[in-house]
């Protein structure tokens, strides 16, 4: 307190930080958070090789050729063949297609959902409220892993499902944030001046409310990438999400489990690449974060 | 303050028949009939009919339910379509290693996490806040069953000290607990430390190094008991994420809990196991919420005041 | 006669070492406290007095560092005492309150036991005597129901009782000087009467010394003996408080209490010192108040005055009364 009254200069940098523009914040971002930036550049690597895969690599996600299993790492295959004989380098660059889109669809999905949910009980209040955040108490009342797992059971196995069990999932955390910050808007004077004047409520929450969601929308969605990317891996891994003849990173560690005293890379390959691309959302995620809302800064 | 436990009491009791219901209805909207879809495709139509009776399946949603229901009520789970026991007997043999594993892991990662989290406060910035804050991010990023798997060739497979797989013994436990606390400790690390440093902010840590305390007496009686309430509803969450974690651990390691029990259960394709498991562990951590949240009614006294 | 100071703070320099350099918050202080008197120090926000009185306390908020100069308690150096030595002295030489009886007491702990804790850390009694010891403070510092408010926790009592509270605590180990920080400037003005003559009261009882921050010159003039005013971390006017309200030298003192006599006057218009406080960053060679003085001549930014006697034991640091530019330098 003495400081701040003692010393405004000490603080200016955080007053300007409040009227910031998106641009400017990545901006500073760039400047002050080598890590962040390092982050986005090993996701941007990870685009590459999901787009490009077929480009980076002569062989098929699926090619079996059962007389080169369980090779070890040689110049022809860079990390060695697994069971079947499929090169694991090139199911791992397969493999970030499937990681990448898991991460970002379904969590796109129940942001948006969230977000929408979360406004409306927040805005309108009484019984929708109350209805609204009862289901959602519900949702979040499961472990994740559990519901998800129901949820694929009852869908069937397959990439879509992974998305709808992902989303469904992930919705109610949103919505709950996305309310309370709804909440508190609402009681600010330029909803309140909106209100007055007349502003149609559907106006009012598109243009004061949603916008002004935005920011923590933004940090939501980079934080809740890296877990559904571990999500999608784990129900990979338990042989209820994407399935042989497939490329994802659960599933490799999965099949390669049984060989795992024998030819470690087989599993460990996958796991590196899943936690280096969670590690690189949860930095990037950190560093938005510290940007974008001032209330959370470290 | 009873008000309010109540009142609690009263929205856990709405969220528990929310949660029954929706496991209910998500195990019989599967497309086509539930039965067919347990049993292989090449079952013909009287024997899906009788196991469709056996069940109950063949009778109307709403006697399902209130079946489901009332029998829920007295511990009763109905009979596992697989392996032909009563899924209350499964659940029960299966849950004192669940719960031994994820109080061994919850131990593991509160210790670890809010020592670290301390530490790395107290040298923020410093080589020991990097190592720490490092290592937690390395902690949340890791697939549980990488780490398990980890775990299981170095120091079960290479060195020999602790058993692979299997077993009943504390022993046994030890690295199942590491794998699953590993990814808790990260986070609570990082929010023991985050919301230590506010706190440390605060007047009344003036107050009490004014009063002439050591900076571990601050830390330790003014700090860390205002630190601990946001660790604390955090923690309540672990316990979901601890059991869904579970899940894995158990399937890596062959412990037969619960997690292991809803993965046979769904590649049994059985409806009354799957169900029950669920079930029952939603309920576990529900209930497991309402017991944090009265503690921190308890631990904080403008909470217990206010009702 | 040798007057007996309880605190002598010499040529004390603080500073925050930012990022972006040095931010000189105070700046060759020197302030004195007799024994058993009041002194108070004055100014706007940011003018160092708090930084002052929480260097004296050696609890400096990152990235604050004492940067030179002594501090005396009773001849003892507390520069140069090792953080434990420190810790004895604070809580049980020297008290301090704060600002903001709502945030200074601890939310989760009863205030009974906050207090009886300064007791246990300083004297080597048991729990039971210290509670008791608790209470009777209470009962001194004028809060009444005394075993009921030992059990109650902080947001239970209004903001009056929160900082009796603290001053017991701050007296329960009778220190030799109490620093008050802003003691009542979150409080209601009858509250403030109040809080304002325990503590005379209790210096009166007790002999101990009290330094107040304030920058209300109301409270000043209730309570202090001496009075330093305190501008951009320098000490720019000291005297008496007789003295310094009836005869003013340095244009900023004149300034802070025509703003405030104003009001008692009656005149239409409240004078106001014209400008803001400067910023610390960018201060000028000569006086840091140049800027907003109606008098300022025009060496007064390159040139800084010295502190100068104009009479027994009042000090100004201003050109006006050096009696001339070629005296500037000392």
């Amino acid at each position: 307190m003495h400081e701040e009254q003692l010393n405004p200069t000490l603080h200016s940098e955080e007053i300007i930080g409040e009227a910031e523009t998106f641009k400017n914040q990545l901006l500073r971002l760039k400047r002050e958070n080598k890590l962040a930036v390092f982050s986005a550049f090993v996701i941007f690597l990870f685009i590459l090789a999901a787009v490009f895969a077929p480009l980076l690599t002569p062989y098929g996600y699926a090619d079996e050729d059962i007389m080169n299993r369980l090779q070890p790492p040689s110049s022809e295959h860079w990390l060695g063949t697994d069971d079947a004989g499929r090169d694991v380098f090139t199911r791992l660059l397969y493999g970030a297609r499937i990681s990448l889109a898991v991460g970002i669809i379904p969590t796109m999905i129940s942001i948006l959902f969230g977000a929408m949910v979360g406004i409306i009980a927040g805005f309108v209040g009484g019984k929708v409220d109350a209805v609204i955040m009862r289901i959602a108490d519900v949702m979040l009342a499961f472990p994740s892993m559990l519901l998800a797992m129901v949820i694929m059971y009852t869908l069937g196995d397959g990439i879509i499902n992974i998305f709808l069990a992902l989303a469904l999932v992930n919705w109610a955390s949103v919505a709950r944030v996305v309310r309370s910050e709804t909440l508190a808007l609402k009681k600010s004077e330029y909803v309140e001046a909106a209100r007055c004047i007349g502003v149609k409520q559907r106006v009012i929450m598109m243009r004061h409310i949603l916008p002004n969601c935005l920011p923590s929308m933004i940090v939501l969605f980079t934080l809740n990438i890296p877990s559904s990317i571990l999500a999608e891996s784990s129900l990979s891994f338990l042989g209820v999400g994407i399935q042989l003849p497939q490329a994802a990173w659960g599933l490799m560690v999965n099949t390669g489990r049984q060989f795992f005293y024998s030819h470690p890379w087989l599993s460990l390959a996958p796991s590196i690449a899943i936690m280096i691309i969670v590690m690189a959302f949860n930095f990037l995620g950190d560093g938005l974060r510290d940007v974008m809302d001032p209330h959370l800064k470290k | 303050m009873l008000k309010s436990i109540a009142s609690r009491i009263g929205q856990t009791l709405i969220v528990i028949v929310g949660v029954a219901m929706l496991i209910f209805f998500l195990l019989r909207i599967v497309p086509g009939n539930a039965v067919a879809t347990m049993m292989s495709e090449h079952a013909d139509a009287a024997t899906i009919a009788r196991i469709s009776a056996e069940l109950g399946l063949d009778k109307p949603w709403y006697v399902q339910f209130w079946i489901y229901i009332t029998g829920a009520l007295h511990g009763d789970f109905g009979t596992s379509y697989a392996l032909h026991r009563p899924v209350k007997e499964l659940l029960l043999l299966s849950f004192p290693n669940t719960v031994k594993l994820a109080v061994l892991a919850a131990l593991v990662a509160w210790i670890i996490g809010v020592l670290a989290g301390i530490v790395a406060a107290q040298k923020k910035n410093g080589f020991l806040d990097r190592i720490f804050m490092g290592f937690s991010l390395l902690g949340v990023s890791m697939p549980v069953f990488m780490v398990a798997m980890i775990l299981q060739y170095t120091i079960a497979y290479k060195l020999h000290w602790l058993p692979i797989s299997g077993g009943d013994s504390l022993k046994c436990f030890i690295l199942p607990a590491i794998a699953l606390g590993w990814n808790s400790a990260g986070s609570i690390a990082r929010l023991t430390r985050s919301t230590l440093l506010e706190v440390l902010q605060e007047d009344y840590i003036d107050t009490a190094r004014a009063k002439g305390r050591s900076q571990m007496g601050v830390i330790v009686l003014h700090a860390l008991r205002n630190a601990m309430l946001p660790v604390l509803t955090m923690m309540a969450l672990q316990l979901s994420s601890l059991l869904s974690g579970a899940v894995i651990t158990e399937t890596v390691f062959g412990i037969n809990g619960i997690g292991r029990l809803a993965v046979d259960a769904i590649s049994g394709r059985d409806i009354p196991l799957l169900q029950g498991t669920v079930l029952f562990t939603t309920v576990l951590v529900v209930l497991g919420n309402l017991v944090a949240d009265c503690l921190y009614t308890v631990l904080d006294p403008r909470i217990r005041k206010e009702a | 006669m040798e007057q007996e100071y309880t605190l002598q703070i010499e040529n004390l320099r603080s500073s925050f070492l930012t990022d972006n350099g040095e931010v000189k918050a105070v700046n060759e202080v020197s302030i004195n406290v007799p024994k058993g008197s009041i002194v108070g120090i004055v100014g706007e926000s940011g003018c160092g007095k708090s930084m002052t009185a929480r260097s004296v306390m050696r609890l400096l908020k990152y990235p604050g560092k004492i940067m030179g100069g002594s501090i005396l308690l009773e001849g003892k150096d507390l520069t140069q005492l090792s953080e434990k030595e420190m810790q004895s002295v604070r809580g049980g030489e020297i008290s301090m309150i704060f600002q903001e009886p709502m945030t200074s007491l601890n939310p989760v702990v009863k205030v009974g036991k906050q207090v009886s804790e300064a007791a246990m850390l300083h004297q080597n009694i048991s729990a039971a005597e210290a509670k008791e010891l608790v209470l009777e403070i209470f009962r001194r510092v004028g809060i009444s129901e005394a075993e009921k408010r030992y059990e109650s926790f902080p947001h239970q009592l209004s903001g009056g009782l929160r900082q009796r509270v603290m001053i017991a605590m701050a007296m329960i180990c009778r220190p030799k000087l109490l620093i008050a920080d802003e003691p009542t400037t979150a409080l209601d003005v009858t509250v403030e009467a109040q809080i304002l003559k325990l503590m005379k009261q209790l210096r009166d009882e007790t002999g101990m010394s009290i330094i107040i921050i304030s920058h209300n010159l109301g409270v000043i003039a209730e309570l202090c003996d001496y009075v330093y005013v305190m501008y951009a971390g320098r000490v720019v006017e000291e005297a008496d408080v007789f003295t310094l309200f009836e005869s003013p030298r340095h244009p900023y003192t004149k300034g802070l209490l025509n703003s405030v006599s104003a009001l008692e006057l009656e005149q239409e218009r409240l004078e106001t010192i014209p400008g803001s406080v400067p910023n610390l960053r960018r201060l000028p060679a000569g006086c840091a108040f140049c800027a907003r003085c109606a008098y300022a001549m025009e060496y007064c930014p390159e040139q800084l005055p010295q502190l100068q006697e104009v009479a027994h034991g009042h000090r100004v640091r201003c050109h006006l009364v050096e009696g001339g530019a070629a005296n500037g330098e000392e």
